[in-house]
């Protein structure tokens, strides 16, 4: 289970990507896998501002409707368009051609309070 | 693994939409040792069931098997099942495990003072399915049934891979495939040899998952969501299974015949979905401002690509070619009712 050290996750599946205030965003190869094939991904419109850990968007596998939560504030600056005819690549490529949204981060300090790698794949092990 | 009508079973083996085209496309087997087989046998089996069910069962030829109901006094479902008719005299009623008390129970109780005797073997029996376009090819060499001669809805005695079976020509899939019947002590068996004489056909182990979106696709009712014990047959698009021309009284039947006078207010159509996002069971459907219904069961389609799903709408709203909205998380999304099924195999 790949879970790259250069990221950041939350407790609910989610990693992110932080580079100065700009962040990207998506679900861990955790995540996809107990989801299943991921048919549908709704995300937030350009300009929308996130507050960490409320809902941003929604992921859809064949079977289950789950939420997607912003690991991080602030402001979304890109969505990955692709995923709307390929939902796929979230099953495929989940740190890479999967990822979901682009931040502008609000308060990078933030990331703080995000587990690091060690902690994550520990989460993902226990549960 | 997951916990299904107290049974443990597989949502998925290798993935949904791999294990769905395997069986569009080649072969899947199915282990459907959950459902309940109830077995019906004595002089007055065939008599005692059309009283029972909605449907003839003594019509049926030896051999022959057909979709059926066991409803409640008011016409409520109680479960969708199909009748085989083994021999002249022994009858097999095949139920959804969800249901397999409460039809033994209902089963019991109206074949009362009725000259048959009740065999639930639901617990002894397994149940194996192979279905696709090269079932056939791969349970051919295994048996000597003759399957040439085994015509869809239609059951045989036999053996399949040396063990005493009995073969139906049924499915939920909407592909051509075989619903194997063995007793438990040979599930395991069974299984592997179908496996392995499927392994050059390319057949693969199909789980929950794929099965619900096999059925969707094939137009197929799922109890528990497009049936249940508030729906009538009428309602579920399923009138022409109720036999209100047989000669018997059957638990239900003046509250159907009710139904098929007067009519129904609700009826469940197909959807496919024309703007972007997928229907799911319990989401609202709307006609402009007015609630029209709710979806019953929905998915995206491995086959056709689209979001695709059934609901329960009004009457004025069922026809082909109406549009609706699907409410999904609070935004209104266009789909159109469809006829069903959505996918049908060639022949």
């Amino acid at each position: 289970m790949t879970v790259p050290a250069d990221l950041r996750y939350t407790k609910d599946h989610e990693w992110v990507r932080v580079s100065g205030d700009e962040a990207t965003v998506g679900i861990t190869e955790y995540a996809a896998g107990q989801l299943g094939d991921i048919v549908f991904v709704e995300l937030p419109e350009v300009g929308r501002a996130l507050t960490q850990f409320a809902a941003f968007g929604v992921v859809e596998s064949v079977k289950a409707v789950s939420d997607l939560f912003a690991p991080l504030t602030g402001e979304v600056t890109a969505t990955n368009d692709g995923l709307t005819g390929s939902p796929e690549h979230v099953n495929a490529d989940p740190f890479g051609e999967g990822w979901m949204i682009r931040l502008r981060l609000a308060n990078p300090d933030e990331v703080d309070e995000l587990l690091d790698a060690d902690a994550y794949d520990a989460l993902t092990a226990a549960g | 693994m997951i916990d299904f009508a107290g049974w443990l079973m597989p949502v998925q083996y290798a993935g949904i939409l791999e294990e769905h085209r395997a069986v569009r496309e080649r072969a899947g087997l199915f282990d459907l040792s959950h459902m309940g087989e109830l077995f019906v046998e004595g002089e007055a089996a065939g008599e005692g069931l059309a009283g029972a069910l909605v449907t003839d069962p003594p019509s049926l030829a030896v051999g022959r098997a057909q979709y059926s109901m066991v409803v409640a006094p008011d016409g409520g479902i109680i479960d969708d099942l199909i009748v085989y008719r083994v021999t002249a005299n022994r009858y097999l009623v095949v139920a959804n495990a969800s249901n397999a008390k409460v039809v033994s129970d209902a089963l019991a109780e109206r074949l009362h003072g009725v000259r048959a005797v009740l065999d639930d073997r639901s617990l002894t029996t397994a149940l194996v399915a192979i279905q696709g376009p090269r079932s056939v090819e791969i349970v051919r060499p295994m048996t000597d049934v003759d399957l040439d001669g085994l015509r869809y809805y239609a059951i045989a005695e036999g053996t399949v891979a040396g063990i005493p079976a009995l073969v139906a020509r049924t499915g939920y899939t909407g592909e051509d495939g075989f619903e194997v019947f063995v007793d438990s002590a040979h599930a395991v068996e069974i299984w592997d040899a179908l496996m392995a004489g499927g392994r050059e056909a390319g057949i693969a182990p199909i789980g929950l998952g794929a099965r619900d979106t096999l059925r969707l696709e094939a137009g197929m009712p799922l109890y528990g969501n497009e049936l249940d014990r508030s729906t009538n047959p009428f309602e579920a698009n399923l009138g022409r299974v109720v036999k209100l021309g047989k000669a018997n009284d059957f638990v239900g039947r003046s509250a159907l015949e009710r139904v098929a006078r007067d009519g129904v207010e609700r009826r469940l159509v197909g959807l496919v979905m024309r703007g972007r996002g997928i229907a799911r069971h319990g989401y609202p459907v709307w006609s402009g401002d007015r609630r029209a219904g709710a979806v019953t069961s929905g998915t995206q389609s491995p086959t056709l690509g689209q979001a695709i799903g059934m609901a329960m709408v009004a009457t004025v709203d069922a026809r082909p070619g109406t549009m609706l909205d699907v409410e999904i998380r609070g935004q209104r999304v266009a789909a159109e009712v469809v006829a069903l099924p959505f996918y049908q195999r060639e022949r």
